[in-house]
C-alpha cells in the first residue's frame, strides 16, 4: 500500500465517478479518460507495462474518441432541459451499493490477509510476442476473426439503410 | 490490508461505479461507457492476481487482459453503431423514451 497507489486509485476512482456523474456528456467523457489513464497508471505498477500501454492505445485512444464521435452525431449534448438520469435511479444505485457492499465483504473475509508480497515479475513484450505466437496462437487468430467481424458489422449496422422501390 | 486485498476492492468499487452508471444514466452512450468500465474492472482483476499469484511465469492473467481488451474494444464499436442506427429511427438516444422495439 504505497503512496502511489492510493494516487492511481484515487484519479480512477475520481475521474470514473465524475464520468458517471456529471451532466454533458461530453464532460463525462473526459473525465472517463482521465479515470482510465488512471487505470493505466495501476496496470504498469503491477508490472503489466505492456496491458497498461495497450490500455492507453485502445481506451483512452479510440473508444473515449468513439465515444465523443458518437456523442457528437447523435447530438446529445446540447440537451440540459432533460435530467441526466433515468426515473428509476434511486433503485439503480441501491443496487449498486448492495453490489459493492457484497464485494467487499467477500473480498475482506475471504482472502487471508498476508503481507508477503512475491517479487515483481520482469514480463517482456518479447516474452508476451512469444508466447501469443506459441501457446496462445489459436486464441489470437480467433480474436483477429472476431475483430474483423465486429468491423465490418459495426459499419453495416452503422450504413444509413436504403430502401429499395420496386 | 495486503496489496491484494486493496486492488480487489478498488476493482470492486470500480464495477460498482460501472453498474451504478449503467442502472441510472439515460443516454445510451454513457450506459454503453458504464459497461466498458465493468470489463475494466475485471481486468484489473486479472492484472492483480497475476501480480500475486503464485505462477507469474506463466502470463495467463496478462493474456486473459489482453484478449478481454479487444473483445471490449469490438463490442464498444458494435455498441456504438447500434446506437447510431437507434438514433437514426427514433431521433433520440433517451432510455426512457426508447420503450419500443418497434422501429
Amino acid at each position: 500500500m504505497t503512496l502511489f497507489f492510493l494516487i492511481a486509485a484515487a484519479l480512477t476512482i475520481v475521474g470514473t465517478a465524475a464520468a458517471m456523474s456529471l451532466r454533458n456528456p461530453i464532460h463525462c467523457i473526459l473525465s472517463l479518460t482521465l479515470g482510465l489513464v488512471g487505470l493505466a497508471v495501476l496496470y504498469l505498477q503491477l508490472g503489466a507495462q505492456f496491458v497498461g500501454f495497450t490500455q492507453v492505445l485502445v481506451y483512452v485512444g479510440a473508444v473515449a474518441i468513439l465515444a465523443v464521435f458518437a456523442i457528437m452525431m447523435t447530438r446529445s449534448a446540447g440537451s440540459p432541459q432533460q435530467p441526466a438520469f433515468s426515473r428509476s435511479w434511486l433503485s439503480g444505485s441501491a443496487v449498486a451499493v448492495v453490489v459493492f457492499a457484497v464485494l467487499a465483504w467477500a473480498i475482506s473475509s475471504a482472502l487471508p490477509s498476508t503481507k508477503i508480497v512475491p517479487p515483481q515479475p520482469a514480463v517482456s513484450v518479447n516474452q508476451i510476442g512469444d508466447a501469443l505466437m506459441h501457446k496462445f496462437a489459436l486464441p489470437l487468430e480467433i480474436i483477429g476473426l472476431l475483430l474483423t467481424a465486429a468491423l465490418i458489422g459495426a459499419v453495416i449496422v452503422a450504413m444509413p439503410e436504403r430502401r429499395e422501390t420496386p | 490490508m495486503s496489496p491484494l486485498n486493496a486492488y480487489l476492492l478498488l476493482s470492486a468499487l470500480l464495477f460498482s461505479i460501472g453498474l451504478a452508471g449503467v442502472l441510472t444514466r439515460r443516454n445510451a452512450i454513457l450506459v454503453l461507457i458504464g459497461i466498458e468500465l465493468m470489463l475494466n474492472a475485471a481486468n484489473l482483476n486479472f492484472i492483480a492476481f497475476w501480480r500475486y499469484g503464485p505462477n507469474p511465469a506463466a502470463l495467463t492473467g496478462i493474456m486473459f487482459a489482453i484478449f478481454s481488451i479487444a473483445i471490449a474494444a469490438a463490442e464498444a464499436a458494435v455498441g456504438l453503431g447500434i446506437i447510431l442506427a437507434v438514433y437514426r429511427h427514433t431521433k433520440t438516444t433517451d432510455l426512457d423514451q426508447l420503450n419500443s422495439m418497434k422501429g
